[in-house]
């Protein structure tokens, strides 16, 4: 794929050659973002593409310390920007570049979208934003799924899910009660996303169908991007 | 409110800048005392202090995981964390709020490890803009022979290890911190900081400062004078 950043990119870092992918898929947690990276894996391992996935504070570097900050009352927004920053830095000049060079297709569970999308929920400028994540390298494609926050809602309940305090956004007082947080921010998350798509062009797909419909519309929009001969086979694509 | 701009604070915000050896830790605490023993409230906050930020910096740091991009990052995360915890209430409240080591440190040192100077003003643009911001500037020369002639020890990212300048620790710290003074200049410009000639000798510099802070000190509120000296504060 072609090295390209959304702002300065990062120095020091060697560009040159990237014969993999990095794909990203973003959207609310109960979308299935898990799930569908992992069918992808599956399925384009079959194909014998080499994958790699990736995910937010899952760097050596951040891991531990964000999940501490977290637990913590004294997360602010600012604070909470640039600590996912620096977790994402360390994942694309530690994991994802290395295996971009050595040509695997990166799949990664949400990405700069999220993050931006977090920020200017709880008010921070979105010019600030895009300039922080300046370093960032842009993926080749991204696939945003897209519920909406009362499904969003009833799909994690039933589950016996729980609403995250994150992610009703708690911790900026949308509202007195975590039901009512929790649809108001994700509200706000899904207007940010929309705004997003504008401005860098990714891919929404209705999550509401179910996860077949979802999985093999990804598996056609990837197999057009990789090679659509390479996965033509006994099987249609769907498994 | 940013760095480039006033801030509206009732407090006041005073900073120190400058290499490793130049002086302005030991200038900031006889401040400090100073401040104190003239009866006015005072914060004080330095530079990687963060408790939220501490242990990851030490783990980057111990295993040598950091790049330019994320050790400018976490520093920045780390400045967050205290500017909205240590140095925000306490100008709300009025307070002097003294700073070992400002967003110019990242300025300058960021930008020799290769960020690009644009990326990092933006990272600090949410930073309180000092009232103060004193830059003790040094020689290379002077700066070596302190450290060397002190109890302080060459760190590893102090010296500019990371990037590979030198194998000598000593070598390695003059190149770096050559290179830092430079950017230095080129901040001290951009953001007008007070330029202190710190060659010369402590109690030298001190009454320098000291005459510097004293304008800022207009209109606070001092506690523990006698209650005629304090009567005379509240109403002046």
């Amino acid at each position: 794929m072609e090295a390209r950043f959304y702002g300065a990119g990062l120095p020091k870092c060697d560009t040159a050659s990237l014969p993999g992918h990095l794909v990203v898929l973003e959207g609310a947690d109960g979308v299935g973002r898990s799930t569908h990276i992992e069918l992808l894996q599956g399925w384009l391992e079959g194909h014998g593409f080499a994958v790699a996935t990736t995910g937010m504070v899952r760097s050596e570097l951040t891991r531990k310390g964000i999940k501490a900050a977290k637990e913590g009352h004294n997360f602010d927004r600012t604070t909470m920007a640039l600590f996912y920053a620096t977790d994402l830095a360390d994942r694309i000049e530690n994991e994802i570049m290395p295996a971009l060079r050595s040509g695997f297709i990166v799949l990664a569970d949400r990405y700069v979208d999220t993050m931006m999308a977090r920020g200017a929920a709880r008010g921070l400028d979105r010019e600030w934003l895009a300039r922080l994540y300046g370093f960032a390298l842009m993926p080749e494609r991204t696939f945003f799924l897209r519920l909406d926050p009362d499904e969003l809602i009833r799909r994690t309940l039933r589950r016996g899910g729980e609403l995250d305090y994150w992610e009703s956004g708690r911790d900026i007082g949308l509202a007195p009660d975590l039901y009512t947080s929790f649809r108001k921010y994700q509200a706000l998350i899904l207007e940010e996303f929309d705004r997003l798509g504008e401005r860098y062009g990714f891919t929404t797909v209705d999550a509401s169908h179910g996860v077949e419909e979802v999985q093999a519309e990804l598996r056609r929009e990837l197999a057009a991007m990789l090679d659509p001969s390479m996965f033509v086979t006994a099987h249609d694509g769907t498994d | 409110m940013t760095i480039r701009e006033p801030h509206r604070y009732p407090g006041r915000l005073i900073v120190v800048e400058g290499i490793d050896g130049s002086g302005k830790s030991t200038q900031l605490s006889l401040l400090q005392t100073f401040l104190q023993s003239e009866g006015y409230d005072v914060s004080f906050t330095e530079w990687n202090s963060s408790p939220i930020v501490k242990d990851t910096t030490k783990r980057g740091k111990k295993k040598n995981l950091f790049t330019p991009t994320t050790f400018s990052l976490i520093h920045a995360t780390d400045f967050a964390d205290r500017h909205e915890q240590s140095i925000l209430p306490p100008l709300q409240a009025g307070l002097i709020v003294l700073a070992d080591r400002f967003a110019y440190t990242a300025f300058a040192r960021d930008a020799v490890r290769g960020c690009d100077r644009d990326w990092i003003r933006n990272l600090y643009d949410f930073a309180t803009r000092p009232d103060l911001a004193l830059y003790f500037r040094v020689d290379i020369d002077t700066s070596v022979a302190r450290i060397m002639g002190g109890r302080m020890q060459l760190k590893y990212h102090e010296a500019g290890m990371d990037l590979g300048l030198s194998p000598d620790p000593i070598q390695s710290f003059r190149l770096f911190q050559s290179k830092v003074l430079e950017e230095y200049d080129g901040i001290t410009n951009e953001f007008g900081l007070t330029v202190i000639d710190a060659k010369r000798s402590v109690v030298e510099q001190q009454r320098e400062v000291r005459k510097l802070v004293k304008p800022l000190l207009k209109g606070l509120r001092r506690h523990g004078l006698p209650r005629s000296a304090a009567k005379t504060t509240v109403e002046a």
